[in-house]
């Protein structure tokens, strides 16, 4: 039997039955190729229709294919339907059938107030190579952002790590962090190598792994928030990608930030992938669109 | 838009600051060639301006990058901050 | 007068025993979770290897990141003063020492006498150190202390994009999935640690002549990438390991009282 892989997150799909994207004018993709992650979504007339979130396989332009055709899949759509698809995130430059490249700190601006509306000034995107702190205006347009050297600290993949170092699959991880008596000291090391070893030997101290977990969420959590700090923060304050879903770093962080973030009924993995489809329309309506 | 590209090192966090609002209305774009270590490039943003920006590849090694421009000692003025006429490269230190 | 230096790493803990400036035993124990019993125990073997009892230590200096924990209520001092003042007294030229650990890698610039003059350090960083070639070692299947060896042999250089230790990691296990050769990745991985070490030192500036010191500068691939980054020779002391125990234990020596 394979050993079990606690890091793997559900893969998904979804479109919307209610929306006839035959009837629509413009239907458009964006596909957001991340290094962990890669998610495409369709909409109709700056309406969401269809979504997809999978994991990024070994090529981009593989991933950036799959993930299409599976938010395509039973909508009846085939790529050819498309009237622009925009690419980004990591791997935006290797879409072969992308029309337009646009940054994923662009696009997540863009898909952020789309899902949390025109109040969002300040966004958190915890991807799973990077984390990024962007500033944005009323239309979702990039006013300053901040990013930092790529390191696993605080980012998506160093959750997957500490998950399969802690066997607990990782959507468990958030629940679990809280099912401690105290909140512990965070552990000292911000990089996850060395996180590792120390959680091993608090492990070996007899520490639950829930108690190690919580130590973990809230190093990542306060590693986050220095950065958020460096730039400051303007409300209202919102969070994007993958790491928005685990409430044990996204409370903690929002204890020690002293600042709510908004919540949404969208998922806030596919924020990139929706700001690159609601930039491929407004590409349309420049006469931007698809080339011939 | 202010673009903010972070390192760590052993004494803190660090970030270069460049605030692009300024690039547009730079004919020569000095900075691209003061840089020793060659990390700034011109790029068009997502709002179609070209701005100067650390390239891709160096986003990941800035601490690396930069480090023979900041000695311990006697750190001479910033190449990269010197050769932006405008003042829109800042170093935080 | 005998004096001990106990150097007290993330990895290992080094002891040197030194009588009237000669070193008269080592001690090497694992550090691993109990880092008090560890230094006991390496203590206890250099002294054993000495013939001396523990009575017979006039005094001891402590260094390394675990220093508070050393026995025998040392003279504490930091890892940079160590690893100077070990380094000269080995080589009296030296006026650069980069000392490469298992978490942390730090570059110095020395007076002849060991004093430090400028000093940088990474941050507890696994791509600055010792544990990056142990985590790509492990992703190559290849013993650490072969993965030195083993990147002698490769005749391509190789970029390798990824600096965090996590991602880097997955990256060798893409290279090895398309086929290239396990030396050339051996290569690529000791070209991006010495690229680092080395960018760290320039913040001090490379003063000839460089020494490279700590259990890193064991591993051949390591120090021949160094060389190739730094274009000039470097000294390897040999134990390099013990270097900063050495410079603790002539500081107990120098210290009056």
């Amino acid at each position: 039997m394979a050993e079990q892989e606690y890091w793997r997150w559900t893969e998904y799909r979804h479109h919307d039955e209610s929306i006839d994207p035959r009837a629509g004018a413009i239907v458009a993709a964006g596909i957001d190729v991340g290094s962990v992650s890669s998610q495409a979504v369709v909409t109709v007339d700056d309406r969401l229709y269809a979504f997809s979130s999978m994991r990024t396989g070994s090529n981009s332009p593989d991933s950036a294919t799959n993930a299409l055709n599976w938010a395509l899949e039973g909508t009846g759509l085939t790529p050819g339907d498309l009237a622009c698809v925009v690419g980004t995130g990591y791997g935006r430059v290797n879409i072969p059938f992308a029309d337009k490249a646009i940054t994923e700190i662009a696009c997540h601006a863009r898909g952020a107030n789309f899902m949390y509306g025109p109040s969002v000034r300040t966004l958190l995107d915890m991807g799973g190579q990077d984390c990024k702190i962007i500033h944005c205006d009323e239309q979702g347009k990039v006013r300053a952002f901040l990013m930092n050297d790529k390191c696993a600290a605080g980012t998506g993949r160093g959750m997957e790590v500490f998950a399969d170092l802690l066997a607990v699959p990782i959507e468990q991880v958030g629940a679990l962090s809280f099912e401690v008596e105290e909140e512990p000291d965070p552990v000292s090391s911000t990089c996850v190598v060395f996180a590792k070893s120390e959680a091993t030997g608090l492990l070996r101290r007899g520490w639950p792994k829930s108690k190690v977990l919580a130590a973990y969420c809230a190093a990542m959590a306060h590693r986050v928030v220095t950065l958020i700090e460096r730039l400051g923060i303007e409300k209202e304050f919102a969070i994007t990608g993958g790491i928005a879903k685990n409430a044990g770093v996204v409370k903690r962080l929002q204890r020690e930030l002293g600042v709510e973030p908004l919540t949404t009924t969208y998922d806030a993995q596919i924020a990139g992938a929706l700001g690159g489809a609601l930039f491929a329309t407004a590409l349309v309506r420049k006469g931007k669109g698809r080339k011939a | 838009m202010r673009a903010n590209y972070g390192y760590k090192d052993g004494s803190g966090e660090f970030f270069i600051t460049i605030d692009t609002d300024a690039c547009p209305r730079c004919a020569e774009r000095p900075c691209v060639a003061a840089c020793p270590a060659g990390v700034l490039e011109i790029v068009e943003d997502d709002y179609d301006d070209q701005v100067a920006a650390v390239r891709e590849a160096d986003r990941r090694r800035l601490k690396y990058a930069c480090a023979p421009c900041k000695p311990v000692s006697d750190p001479p003025p910033l190449a990269c901050v010197s050769g932006c006429p405008a003042g829109a490269i800042v170093h935080s230190w | 007068m005998v004096t001990a230096g106990i150097d007290m790493g993330a990895k290992w803990v080094k002891v040197v025993l030194l009588r009237d400036g000669e070193v008269i035993a080592r001690g090497k124990a694992l550090t691993g979770f109990e880092q008090k019993a560890s230094a006991a125990k390496a203590l206890a073997d250099a002294l054993g290897q000495a013939g001396l009892s523990a009575d017979a230590i006039d005094r001891t200096a402590a260094t390394g990141a675990g220093r508070k924990d050393a026995p025998g209520s040392p003279i504490e001092l930091t890892e940079v003063t160590a690893a100077a003042l070990g380094a000269v007294q080995i080589e009296r030229s030296a006026r650069t020492v980069i000392d490469v650990g298992a978490e942390e890698g730090r570059a110095i610039k020395t007076t002849d006498a060991g004093k430090v003059v400028d000093f940088a350090v990474n941050e507890k960083c696994a791509a600055g150190s010792g544990a990056f070639t142990e985590a790509m070692a492990r992703a190559l299947e290849t013993p650490v202390e072969e993965i030195g060896p083993l990147s002698l042999q490769s005749s391509q250089a190789i970029p390798m994009n990824a600096q965090c230790a996590v991602f880097a990691e997955s990256e060798v296990v893409s290279l090895l999935h398309a086929r290239t050769p396990k030396a050339d990745i051996a290569r690529a991985v000791h070209d991006a640690i010495a690229n680092r070490i080395v960018s760290m030192a320039r913040k001090v500036g490379i003063n000839e002549h460089v020494v490279l010191i700590g259990g890193v500068a064991r591993n051949v691939g390591f120090v021949d990438a160094v060389e190739r980054e730094l274009g000039l020779k470097i000294t390897v002391p040999p134990d390099p390991e013990f270097v900063s125990a050495l410079g603790a234990a002539l500081h107990a020596a120098e210290r009056r009282g």
